[in-house]
Formats: structure tokens, C-alpha cells, sequence
């Protein structure tokens, strides 16, 4: 009897142990997924984390929410021509850094990763391998969007993309028609007195047009203020750093005066003033709020990128045809400026994990070669990611085909006017861009001074920049 | 039996060590080095705890302003729970209806309470044409009210346990010796659920002051960062700061020893006044 007390217990001590180190492994398995869904949206991983096999496995860690179905197409696609697994993990918006920082510390680490230009380069120095000699660098229109660092090349632009107001030309077709309206086409508006002009006598009317306001709301919850401390910003400092001569890839760039705050402060305030939501709630309003606004026609105009289309699309009840859909120049009042174009550039730049191995390394630059150069690869890239792909491999008539697309595509082909190129790749670093955004909210709110913004951004600049 | 003590321990070893003891240990050596991720540390002494303090303001005054909320929803919770199980341990029909009511919020998670709460308080400054984002004290008020919505009912069934095990002759006895209502209640019955109040305290208390899912779902520290509290600056300062980590970690440390330190202070202090039967 005491035999078998003794022979029982050990069968459960070990059991416990045995069903315990099982529960460790079943969750190791499956941590891949579990641990970037952290903040938000689920990680849609391609292709089942078990199947990788002989054949070897990619794991991309994308940085789109908007296209991570279209990946899982991908994915299979490109398994089943070559083998290989794609698992592509999605971060949930806003959060790509700090899942790139915790999955890079695994075992299992991305190999193929985006950054966001030289400053997301200089993060991640230490894990960017040379892509000099990549076909699909060879394949780069323009060599010098891509980021480089010495003689090395550290980042491949996978997408051009373009950002300015978006209008609903329904609606500003309404307006030209009425009488006393202050332009008759939309080729009149080629800057910002013309702009606030029309604008403020579209307020003036919004009855009639039926709508709640010219601008949809300018987003500035924490996290959604992209549009403004981003996007915008962009222009005073693109024609500062014009102004100035300044070397972009020197450190020139570590200082601003901030010296077209005024031009800023016009199409902000426009925005504010015109707008669907008065300026004190736009502390709790999203892109999404946003989009969805201008999708049911409450609004004419947003600012914002070609990325849009899918979003306004997909907004339940879209009023918006597709043939109405339009981009214009963002002007602030700055000289010469009816020779402005929209905003053209990428923040997305193909990245490849120096510490993972040769062969996976060697795997992740076959597919990125597969995705841009082979048939069916430009065909998901033209047709499912939508991308305006910068590569010679990529003809004329493979171009995506949504509305804003081409708009960007429109404005490129139009040599008489010039691109502002995105130099916000400069700015300092996210705190900036947060704590400049708050201040925006501040603003919005009436608590904050405009000088004590302008004196914020110039400060917090020169701070950020001397970390 | 000593031979098997491995057996039956060796699981929630295993357990304490992995999900505890050894992240515990890491964070600290991390918050002396500075890294991108946490395996390429490069040892830099306690540059990181300087820069914690220095760098910005912003820990200081997430210090304060958690320390101004722990006290408001110390106090808060306790009083209202307390009177909330006084008066559920009266013979009034549906006292087991009012409890589980009462309770039911604490089984709804932080982000989703955070959010539930986003809507009806903008909804409310609506009407003045604000929202929650507008004021700091917004936020500040909106947190206490949410925390006391979601810990009172748990503190309030501690206390209705420990209000129903004082045994009804000291109550009968004080009665019989002319002590009213109030004195009873001075003298008996909160004397006698000091145990309770330990413990009431002690979660509360730490609860507040680790608060995290309710501050981010709420207002994300809007406007700026005045409204964010410990928990939140630390999570900013690793994750959304490059370069950064080090000194998330060092706050992480930093805000450990608070913690760690109330908590025993208060420990010491309630059981003090803890009466045996």
C-alpha cells in the first residue's frame, strides 16, 4: 500500500510537470501572435505560425493596417508558387515602434521590417543590413529617395504617396453654380486668399450646400494628430529649409525658426474656423471621425493622403462618387505658391534585419524581388496594395486605378507645378511631434497662446534634436 | 515526505521565476544600461535614473498628480464602500440584488470601463461644449469617478464579510451599556473591521497608484501629458520614446520602491490598530 501512495504521487508530481512544460510550449508556439496583438486590433499572421517547414519562413512585420488582408492573399500566393511562408504581423496603428522594439528582442525576430526614413534609421542602426546590392534596389527610379548612410543603402522607398486637401467635387460644383459664389472653378483656387475666401463664403452658406461644415474635423485626439503635427507641418518647414539652403542629411536640420508660423497658423485656423466640430471637442475626434464625415458628404474638404481612398470607400452609407473625389495643393499663404503642388514622398521604406541569418535574409530580398519585379507580384502591388511603386519594373500601365491614386499620379505628371517633397522624415523624433500636437489641441481649445506654440516648437525641436 | 517538497513546488517555482523573479531582476540591470531592444544592453551606470528627472518634467508631475488622485480615491472608495456595506448588512429586502449590483462593475475590464466612460462623460460636457481632453481637472475628476464606480462593490464585499463576522453579543453588549448608534459604530464595529480595512487600504491604495488602463483608455493623458499618471509616463517613455527605454526602465525602478514603500508604511500602520477578538 505504501508503494503505491509512493508510485501514485510521483505519477501526479510528474504529470503536473509534463502538462505544465506543455502549457509553456503550446504558448511559446503561439506568441508570435498573441504579443504584438497588445494594444489593439488583432495580428492577422499570413499563414499559420506552424507551418513552417524545410522551406523556410519570412516574417514581415507590416506596418499598414489598411492593407493586412491583402497580405494573407499574398502570402498564399506566394507560397504556393515558391514554398516559402510569408507571416506577416500587422502593428495596430500608431503602435509600430514599441512591436517592432519587443518582437525584435525574440528569437523569432522580424527579418523584413519598415523604417520611417533617416531618423527611424539612426533607431535602428544596429539593425539594418546593407541592401546596396539587392535587385530590387537596382530597380529604384530614383535612387536618392532611398536612405543611405555612407556608401551603404539601408532603406528601400517601397511606395510614393502624396497627401493634400481632398474635396468632394459635388459639392464645390454646388457652390460655383450658386450666384455670388466667390470662383467659378476650382483652377481659381491656386492659393490661400482665394482659398479662405471661398471657404468662408462656403460657411456662409452651408445651408444651401447642405453641409455641416467646409472641413471635416481636425482630428487631435492623442494619436490621431498625424494630419497636423505631421502632415501639415511639413510645409512651413519644407520652405524653410528652401529658404535656408539647408542640407537635409547634415545637421542643419537639428534647429528651426519656425520662421512661416504664420503661414501655419492661416490653414490651421481655417480649418478650425470652418469646420464640422467647434473647436473646443476636437480633443476626442479620430481620423476615422474624420473620414467618415467627408465619406457622407457633411463635409467638402479633408486633408489628407491618397491611403485615404480605402477608408472613405469602406465608410458605411459613402456618399462620395468616385469620380468626385479630388486632391488640391495645401496652401498657407506663402509666396509663389500657385506653383505648389501636392505633398509627394513615402515614410515607408523596406528594412532587413542584419542579425537574422544569411538565409532568411537571402529569402526576405527573393521576395521583396518576387513582389515588385515577377507578374504576379506588380499585379498585387498595382491592384490589391495599391501602391505607387517607385521601381522602373512597374510600366505605365500598371498603376492603381483608385481615384486618389491617380490624382497623385495627375500632379506628379504636371511639370509645371512642384512637389513639396515630405521632409517631416526630419523632424525630430514622435515627443516632438506629440507634445506639438497637444499644443495644437491647446491652441484649438483657446488655453494656449500662438506665440507660446511657435516658441514650443522651435524649443522642443532643438531639444529633441540634441538627445 | 520532505523529498517530494521539489514535486509540488517546483510548478509555482517555475512560474514565479519565469512570469516574475527573472523580468524583475532584467528590468533592473536594464535600468543601467541603455538598449534599442532588451537583449543588446550597453552598460551606462545611473545616467538613465538622472535622466528620469532631469530630462523633462513630466515624471515629476505625473508623481504629483497620481499622488493628488490616490488620495481622493483612497479615501473615496473606502468611505463610500463602508457605508454602502453598513447599509447592505441591514435586514432591507434585495440586499443580495444591491450587492451583486454593486459588485458587477468590477468584472469589466480597465480599457473597456475607460472607454464606456470616455462616451458618457463627453457626452455630459457636451452640452457646454467641451470634452474631456479640455481641462486636466476633467480628467482628474473623471478618473475618481470611474475608479470609485469600479472598486467600491469590491471593497464593500470585504467589508460585508467583515461587518457580518462581528459577532452580534459584543453589539448587543454595547447596547445594553447605553452606547447609541454612532458610538457603537465609533467604538464596536469599526475596531472591529480594522482587518478589513487593511486590506480594503492596501488594494485601493495600490490599485490608485498603478492605475494604468483606466488612464490610457480615458484621456491618454490629454491635454499634453497633465492628466497621466506613473504607469502611463513609464509605458510613454519606453515605448514612445527611441533611445528612451533606459530611462522607462529606471522610472519603472523608481516607481517600484514608491509602491513597495506605501504599501509596507500602510501595512504597518493599519495593522497597528487592528484589535484581536
Amino acid at each position: 500500500m505504501k508503494r503505491f501512495k509512493k508510485i501514485l504521487a510521483l505519477t501526479l508530481a510528474t504529470a503536473t510537470i509534463i502538462s505544465m512544460a506543455a502549457g509553456c510550449g503550446g504558448a511559446a508556439g503561439s506568441s508570435s501572435t498573441a504579443a504584438s496583438a497588445a494594444p489593439a486590433s488583432e495580428a492577422p499572421s499570413g499563414a499559420a505560425s506552424t507551418a513552417a517547414t524545410g522551406s523556410g519562413e519570412i516574417y514581415y512585420l507590416n506596418f499598414k493596417p489598411e492593407i493586412a488582408d491583402v497580405y494573407k492573399k499574398i502570402a498564399d500566393a506566394y507560397k504556393a508558387e515558391t514554398g516559402v511562408t510569408l507571416k506577416v504581423v500587422t502593428a495596430a496603428s500608431g503602435t509600430y515602434e514599441q512591436t517592432l522594439k519587443s518582437e525584435m528582442a525574440k528569437t523569432d525576430a522580424p527579418v523584413l521590417f519598415q523604417i520611417n526614413g533617416p531618423k527611424g534609421y539612426a533607431n535602428w542602426k544596429d539593425y539594418c543590413a546593407d541592401l546596396k546590392d539587392t535587385e530590387l534596389y537596382k530597380h529604384l527610379t530614383d535612387k536618392t529617395m532611398a536612405v543611405t548612410d555612407g556608401d551603404g543603402v539601408y532603406g528601400i522607398p517601397y511606395v510614393v504617396e502624396g497627401y493634400g486637401i481632398i474635396y468632394n467635387n459635388a459639392i464645390m460644383t454646388k457652390y460655383f453654380a450658386l450666384s455670388g459664389a466667390k470662383a467659378k472653378s476650382m483652377d481659381e483656387i491656386n492659393n490661400f486668399a482665394k482659398l479662405k475666401e471661398v471657404v468662408e463664403d462656403m460657411t456662409a452658406q452651408k445651408g444651401k450646400l447642405s453641409i455641416k461644415g467646409v472641413f471635416s474635423s481636425t482630428s487631435l485626439k492623442k494619436g490621431d494628430d498625424w494630419r497636423w503635427q505631421t502632415h501639415l507641418a511639413n510645409l512651413p518647414v519644407y520652405y524653410e529649409f528652401k529658404d535656408n539652403k539647408i542640407d537635409l542629411k547634415s545637421s542643419d536640420t537639428s534647429e528651426i525658426k519656425f520662421q512661416y508660423a504664420d503661414n501655419y497658423k492661416n490653414i490651421f485656423d481655417l480649418y478650425l474656423n470652418n469646420s464640422v466640430t467647434s473647436p473646443k471637442m476636437l480633443g476626442s475626434k479620430s481620423v476615422d471621425d474624420s473620414m467618415a464625415e467627408f465619406a457622407l458628404g457633411r463635409s467638402a474638404m479633408v486633408q489628407n493622403g491618397n491611403w485615404a481612398w480605402s477608408q472613405i470607400s469602406g465608410v458605411d452609407g459613402n456618399v462620395v462618387k468616385e469620380s468626385d473625389i479630388k486632391f488640391m495643393p495645401i496652401y498657407t499663404g506663402i509666396k509663389g505658391e500657385e506653383k505648389q503642388s501636392i505633398c509627394i514622398g513615402t515614410e515607408n521604406f523596406f528594412a532587413i534585419n542584419k542579425k537574422a541569418s544569411a538565409d532568411q535574409q537571402k529569402l526576405a530580398t527573393d521576395f521583396l524581388t518576387w513582389l515588385y519585379t515577377s507578374d504576379k507580384g506588380k499585379a498585387f502591388v498595382t491592384n490589391d496594395l495599391k501602391f505607387i511603386a517607385p521601381f522602373d519594373t512597374f510600366k505605365e500601365n500598371e498603376r492603381p486605378t483608385d481615384p486618389l491614386a491617380k490624382e497623385v499620379l495627375r500632379y506628379m505628371g504636371n511639370t509645371s507645378l512642384t512637389n513639396v517633397p515630405w521632409n517631416f522624415t526630419v523632424f525630430p523624433s514622435q515627443t516632438f511631434k506629440d507634445n506639438f500636437g497637444a499644443a495644437l489641441l491647446q491652441y484649438a481649445q483657446g488655453t494656449k497662446k500662438w506665440d507660446d506654440v511657435k516658441k514650443l516648437v522651435i524649443d522642443q525641436w532643438k531639444s529633441e534634436s540634441g538627445k | 515526505m520532505k523529498k517530494y517538497f521539489a514535486f509540488f513546488t517546483l510548478p509555482t517555482v517555475l512560474a514565479f521565476l519565469i512570469a516574475f523573479l527573472i523580468p524583475f531582476l532584467m528590468g533592473i540591470y536594464l535600468s543601467f544600461t541603455k538598449f534599442t531592444t532588451v537583449n543588446d544592453a550597453h552598460w551606462v551606470g545611473f545616467s538613465n535614473y538622472i535622466r528620469a528627472f532631469t530630462s523633462d518634467q513630466d515624471f515629476l508631475n505625473t508623481l504629483v498628480f497620481t499622488v493628488k488622485f490616490t488620495i481622493v480615491s483612497v479615501v473615496l472608495i473606502n468611505v463610500l464602500a463602508f457605508a454602502l456595506a453598513l447599509l447592505l448588512t441591514r435586514k432591507i429586502p434585495g440586499t443580495n440584488i444591491f450587492r451583486t449590483v454593486f459588485f458587477m462593475p468590477n468584472l469589466i475590464g480597465g480599457i473597456i470601463l475607460g472607454y464606456i466612460w470616455q462616451l458618457i462623460i463627453n457626452g455630459v460636457l457636451a452640452t457646454f461644449g467641451v470634452d474631456i481632453t479640455f481641462d486636466a481637472s476633467f480628467g482628474f475628476w473623471g478618473l475618481v469617478v470611474l475608479m470609485n464606480w469600479q472598486m467600491i462593490g469590491y471593497m464593500m464585499i470585504i467589508y460585508v464579510a467583515g461587518l457580518q463576522s462581528i459577532s452580534s453579543d459584543l453589539i448587543e453588549a454595547s447596547k445594553i451599556d447605553g452606547a447609541n448608534s454612532w458610538q457603537t459604530l465609533k467604538s464596536v464595529t469599526i475596531p472591529m473591521v480594522m482587518p478589513s480595512v487593511t486590506i480594503c487600504t492596501f488594494l485601493t491604495l495600490t490599485n490608485s497608484f498603478k492605475l494604468f488602463d483606466q488612464n490610457f483608455a480615458l484621456t491618454a493623458g490629454a491635454p499634453g501629458n497633465s492628466s497621466a499618471m506613473l504607469a502611463l509616463d513609464i509605458y510613454n517613455t519606453f515605448y514612445g520614446r527611441m533611445g528612451y527605454e533606459g530611462v522607462g526602465q529606471a522610472k519603472a525602478v523608481v516607481f517600484f520602491i514608491i509602491v513597495a514603500l506605501i504599501a509596507l508604511v500602510q501595512i504597518r500602520l493599519t495593522r497597528s490598530r487592528e484589535v484581536e477578538n
